[in-house]
C-alpha cells in the first residue's frame, strides 16, 4: 500500500513537472508581453503595457490575423468534407489495397512540411497558378483533412456499425440515417479533429511559406516581425492576446468532449 | 449481390472526392518534384536542364551531407524517445488516475500551447536559454554554475522536444483511455502486481498510440528549419535547413528535391514500420 | 503615368515598410501597402518568380539578387526620368552595375551599408584593425558571423592582403583555387564560431549577453545594442569591408505600375531617404538627406557615413551575384549556386 501511494506521490510529481515544461514558454512570452525594453534579458527591469495597445492598433496584425482567421477556417471546413468521406469510404471498405490507400492517405501529416511546401510550390508555378488565399488554403487543408480522417476513423471503429445498419434495416433512408444516426456518433470527434485542424492551420509556418501570396498570415508576420527584434514584444503581445482568445472555444470542446464520455457509456466494451 | 455491388458502388463515391484532392493536388506535386530530382541546373545560366542524371544524388551523398542527416536522424530519434519518456507517465495519470475534472483540465493544459504561436514559442526559448536567460539566472542564483544552453544541439534538443510534446501526449492518453478498467481488474485478480500488470497489459496496449505519436515527434523534427535557425549554434543545421538552403538561397530545385527523398524515405519506412505494431488503429 | 490602383504589393527587408513613412505614402496615394518580408535574397529571388506572378510590384533587393533577377527577366526597365529625387542620388548610384545594364535602368537605388565588424569594448578596449580577428583561435566559441553564402566573399576580402599570391582582385568574382582558398579558410574559422546568426535579433541577443565579443555584422545591430547600453562598437579594419546596396526593381508583371513609380518618387524623396537611414542604420543614395538625418536625430549624417567622399564608397565591395562569366573572358569563374552548395558543407 506504501509503496502504492509513492507511486502515485511519483506520478503526481512528474505531472507537475510536465506541466511547469509545457508553460514556461508561455510564461515566459506573457511576460515578456510587458517588458520595457525590445532586448529580451532576465530579469525584466522596466514593465509596461504599451506593446498591446500597438499591437491592436497595427494594421498590418490586424489583416495578418484576419487572413489566418479565414485561412485556418476554409481549411477546416474543406477537411471535414473530404476529411470525413475518406474516413466512412476507408472504415466501410473491405477492397483489396484499403491497408496502401490509409497509409497514402496519411503521408501528408507524416512527411516533413518542407517537402509539402516545395511540392506544391513547383507544382503551383509549373500549372500558372498565381499564390493567394486559394493557395494555403489548398496546402493547409492537405494536412488537415489527414486531421479530421483519423479522428473520425478512430470513433468509427469504437462504435459499432450495428447502429446504422440496423437503422437502414429498419426502413430509415440514407440521409435520415447520417442525420439521426452517424452524425451524432461522430460529433464529438469532428469537434476535436476541427478544433485541432484549425489551431494547425492557424499556426502553420513551413507549408505557407511556399504557398502564400502577397498576403501574410499571423505567422508570417511573427516570422518577419522578429528577424530585427525590434518588434519582439510586439510579437509576445500578439501572441498573448491570441492565447487569451482561444481559451474559450477550447472551453467549449472540453466541454463537448466532455459530454462525449456519456456517448460512450453505450460501448459495452469502454464501460469502466 | 446487389448488396455488394450497393457497398462497392457507396465506398466509390465516398472514397473518389478525397482521393482524387488527394491524387491529383498532393501526390502529382510530389512525383513531379521527385522527377526534378533528377535533372540539373546548368551553374552558367541557373536554368533547369532536363537530362536525366544521378549527378543530385551522388552529391547527397558526398561531403557534409551523410553527417548533415545523420545529425538530422538521431535529433528526431532523440527528440522521440525524450518525448514518449515525458509523455507516458502524464498521459497514464490523464486517462487512469485523475478524476473527470482533472482530467479534463489536463487535457486543456496539453492542447492550449498549440495556441501560442509555435515561432513566439521557439524564440521564448532563446530567452530561457542563452547567457542572459532565465535558466542561467535561476542557477546562478541557487549558487550553481550557469548552464549556458543557449545556441546549442542541447537547446535544439529542448525546444523540438517541448514543440512536439502535445502530438505525443494526446495519442497515448487516446490509447491508454480505451484500455477497459476490467482488464485491470482481471490482472490484479490473478495476482499481476502493479508493475507487471503495467509491463504486461498497459504497455502493449498503449504501444499504438506511443507509435502514433512518434510518428509525428520524429517527422516533425525531420523536416523542421526554423528551430534550428533560431536556437542552434554553429553545428546545428539539419536536413531541413540545407533543403530550404538549396532551394531559396541557391536557386537549386533538383539537388532540393534529391535531398527531400532523404526524409520522404525515411519516414515511408518508419510507417511500415508503424503499421505493423498497429499504429494506424490510434492515430 | 495613369492613375494610381490604389494597391501596391511589396517584397521588402523587414524594416523597408515601416509605418513611419508607408502611412503618409498611402494617404497621398490612395495606394494601400502590403509587404511582405523576405529573409534572404534568395527568398526575394523565388517570391518574384515569373516576373513577380502577376501579384507584386516592386522587390527591396540588394546587389546579390538584383543580376539575378534581370537576366531572369522578373524585373523591367523603368523611367528613371519619372523620379525627381534621382537628380539628387550619387553619382555612382544613378546608374550603378548591379541595378543598370548598358545604360537601362532596372529600379532605382535605396541606401547602402557596409558589414561592419562589430566587438565587444570590454575584450577590445582599442578597435581591432583587422579582420584576422574572426579566424582567431584566441577568440574561439565567441565569434558570430551571417549564416549567408556570400559570406565567403568576406573571407576573400581578407585572403586578397594576407595571401596576395592568390592574385584575388575582386572577393565576388573568384577562380576555383581562390574560391577553393576562401572555402577552407572558412572551414577553419568553423570551430570558432558560437552561431551563424540569422536574424539580426540573433547577432543582437548575442552580444547583449556576452555570449560573443567580436563578429560581423550590419551598423543596425550596432546601433540597437548601443541604444541598449551594451558595451560594444563597430569598426570598418583595414582591408575594406563588403557591403549591401539595396535596389527598388519593378516586377515585370507588375499588377500596379502607377502605384509603384508613386513609391519610388516617395522612397527617394530626401526626407524619406533620412527616415530610412536612421531606422536602418544605412546610408542614404540621396544626397540631400543629411541635413535631414540631422534634425532628426543630432550627428546622424555623420553617424551613418552620409557626409563621407567617394572614397569612402569605393572602400566598401559591394555584394553582387557571382556569375562563371565574371569579366576576365574565360567563364572560369565560380557561380552563385555553387557559393551555396560549399556554405552547406562549411556550415553543416
Amino acid at each position: 500500500m506504501n509503496g502504492h501511494r509513492f507511486t502515485r506521490t511519483g506520478l503526481w510529481a512528474w505531472v507537475v513537472g510536465v506541466l511547469f515544461f509545457l508553460f514556461a514558454p508561455i510564461i515566459t512570452i506573457v511576460l515578456f508581453a510587458f517588458d520595457g525594453s525590445k532586448i529580451e534579458t532576465w530579469p525584466i527591469r522596466s514593465w509596461t503595457t504599451h506593446w498591446f495597445s500597438v499591437a491592436v492598433h497595427d494594421p498590418q496584425v490586424r489583416s495578418a490575423f484576419v487572413l489566418s482567421i479565414k485561412a485556418a477556417t476554409l481549411a477546416t471546413l474543406v477537411a471535414l468534407v473530404l476529411g470525413s468521406l475518406a474516413a466512412f469510404g476507408v472504415h466501410r471498405a473491405r477492397f483489396f489495397g484499403r491497408d496502401s490507400i490509409s497509409l497514402l492517405l496519411i503521408l501528408p501529416l507524416a512527411l516533413p512540411g518542407i517537402i509539402t511546401g516545395v511540392a506544391l510550390n513547383s507544382a503551383f508555378q509549373y500549372a500558372g497558378i498565381t499564390l493567394s488565399l486559394w493557395t494555403i488554403i489548398i496546402g493547409h487543408a492537405t494536412f488537415c483533412i489527414v486531421v479530421i480522417l483519423n479522428y473520425v476513423i478512430a470513433r468509427l471503429r469504437r462504435s459499432s456499425g450495428t447502429l446504422a445498419e440496423a437503422s437502414e434495416v429498419l426502413g430509415a433512408w440514407g440521409l435520415l440515417t447520417l442525420r439521426f444516426v452517424t452524425l451524432p456518433i461522430i460529433a464529438t470527434a469532428l469537434v476535436s479533429g476541427a478544433l485541432l485542424a484549425f489551431a494547425l492551420s492557424f499556426d502553420e509556418v513551413i507549408v505557407t511559406t511556399f504557398t502564400a501570396g502577397a498576403q501574410n498570415t499571423l505567422p508570417i508576420w511573427i516570422f518577419g516581425a522578429i528577424r530585427l527584434g525590434q518588434q519582439l514584444p510586439e510579437v509576445n503581445a500578439v501572441v498573448t492576446i491570441v492565447l487569451v482568445l482561444m481559451v474559450i472555444p477550447i472551453l467549449i470542446a472540453a466541454r463537448l468532449t466532455g459530454s462525449e464520455n456519456v456517448a460512450r457509456l453505450a460501448e459495452p466494451s469502454t464501460k469502466t | 449481390m446487389s448488396l455488394m455491388r450497393r457497398a462497392w458502388l457507396r465506398t466509390t463515391l465516398l472514397l473518389s472526392p478525397p482521393l482524387a484532392w488527394f491524387l491529383v493536388i498532393y501526390l502529382a506535386s510530389l512525383v513531379i518534384m521527385l522527377i526534378t530530382s533528377l535533372w540539373s541546373v546548368n551553374s552558367f545560366t541557373q536554368s533547369i536542364d532536363h537530362t536525366v542524371t544521378t549527378q543530385n544524388f551522388r552529391q547527397v551523398a558526398s561531403g557534409a551531407y551523410p553527417t548533415i542527416i545523420l545529425r538530422t536522424v538521431l535529433l528526431a530519434a532523440l527528440v522521440t524517445i525524450t518525448d514518449a519518456v515525458l509523455a507516458f507517465p502524464f498521459a497514464y495519470v490523464m486517462a487512469r488516475v485523475a478524476r473527470r475534472r482533472t482530467q479534463r483540465l489536463l487535457l486543456m493544459a496539453v492542447l492550449l500551447p498549440l495556441w501560442a504561436s509555435y515561432l513566439a514559442k521557439v524564440y521564448a526559448w532563446i530567452a530561457i536559454l542563452e547567457k542572459g536567460g532565465s535558466v542561467n539566472w535561476a542557477f546562478t542564483k541557487l549558487g550553481l554554475p550557469a548552464p549556458n544552453l543557449g545556441f546549442t544541439n542541447a537547446a535544439m534538443w529542448i525546444a523540438f522536444t517541448y514543440i512536439w510534446l502535445p502530438y505525443m501526449i494526446v495519442p497515448i492518453y487516446g490509447a491508454l483511455e480505451r484500455i477497459p478498467g476490467s482488464l485491470f481488474e482481471a490482472s490484479s485478480d490473478l495476482g499481476g502486481s502493479g508493475w507487471t500488470t503495467m509491463r504486461r497489459v498497459v504497455l502493449p496496449l498503449a504501444l499504438p498510440g506511443l507509435v502514433a505519436g512518434s510518428i509525428f515527434t520524429f517527422s516533425l523534427t525531420l523536416g523542421d528549419y526554423v528551430t534550428p535557425l533560431l536556437v542552434g549554434g554553429a553545428n546545428s543545421t539539419l536536413i531541413g535547413n540545407a533543403i530550404y538552403d538549396n532551394l531559396l538561397t541557391g536557386g537549386n530545385l533538383p539537388l532540393a528535391a534529391a535531398l527531400a527523398t532523404v526524409p520522404i524515405a525515411i519516414m515511408v519506412l518508419y510507417l511500415l514500420g508503424a503499421k505493423r505494431l498497429g499504429a494506424f488503429e490510434a492515430l | 503615368m495613369g492613375k494610381t490602383e490604389g494597391q501596391l504589393n511589396l517584397i521588402a527587408w523587414e524594416g523597408y515598410a515601416q509605418p513611419q513613412w508607408v502611412k503618409p505614402f498611402q494617404q497621398q496615394t490612395g495606394c494601400q501597402v502590403h509587404a511582405k518580408y523576405a529573409g534572404s535574397s534568395g527568398e526575394m529571388v523565388s517570391l518574384m518568380a515569373n516576373g513577380g506572378g502577376g501579384q507584386y510590384d516592386m522587390v527591396s533587393s540588394s546587389g546579390d539578387a538584383d543580376l539575378r533577377l534581370i537576366y531572369g527577366g522578373d524585373v523591367r526597365p523603368v523611367n528613371v526620368g519619372l523620379v525627381p529625387s534621382w537628380q539628387q542620388f550619387r553619382p555612382f548610384l544613378q546608374a550603378p552595375a548591379f541595378n543598370t545594364i548598358g545604360g537601362v535602368h532596372y529600379g532605382t537605388s535605396l541606401q547602402f551599408g557596409p558589414n561592419v565588424l562589430l566587438y565587444s569594448t570590454t575584450t577590445f578596449p582599442t578597435a581591432p584593425t583587422s579582420w584576422s580577428v574572426i579566424y582567431n583561435s584566441q577568440y574561439k566559441g565567441k565569434i558570430t558571423v551571417p549564416n549567408n553564402p556570400i559570406q565567403i566573399a568576406d573571407a576573400a576580402l581578407y585572403l586578397e592582403t594576407s595571401q596576395p599570391s592568390l592574385g584575388i582582385t575582386d572577393p565576388y568574382e573568384l577562380t576555383q583555387p581562390q574560391f577553393n582558398a576562401a572555402v577552407n579558410l572558412l572551414k577553419q574559422q568553423k570551430p570558432l564560431i558560437a552561431k551563424y546568426w540569422n536574424l539580426a535579433s540573433d547577432e543582437i541577443n548575442l552580444f547583449q549577453s556576452g555570449t560573443t565579443v567580436v563578429g560581423a555584422a550590419w551598423p543596425y545591430q550596432t546601433i540597437t545594442l548601443q541604444q541598449n547600453k551594451a558595451p560594444v562598437a563597430e569598426t570598418i579594419p583595414t582591408q575594406g569591408a563588403t557591403g549591401w546596396a539595396d535596389s527598388w526593381l519593378m516586377a515585370t508583371k507588375a499588377p500596379h505600375p502607377n502605384c509603384a513609380y508613386k513609391w519610388m518618387q516617395w522612397v527617394s524623396t530626401p526626407t524619406v531617404q533620412a527616415q530610412q537611414a536612421i531606422s536602418f542604420g544605412e546610408t542614404p543614395a540621396n544626397t540631400q538627406a543629411c541635413p535631414i538625418m540631422n534634425q532628426l536625430q543630432a550627428g546622424s549624417c555623420a553617424g551613418y557615413h552620409a557626409d563621407q567622399p567617394d572614397a569612402y564608397f569605393n572602400s566598401i565591395k559591394f555584394w553582387k551575384t557571382p556569375l562563371a562569366n565574371c569579366g576576365n573572358g574565360k567563364n572560369d569563374c565560380v557561380p552563385y549556386s555553387e557559393w551555396t552548395n560549399a556554405w552547406t558543407q562549411i556550415t553543416g
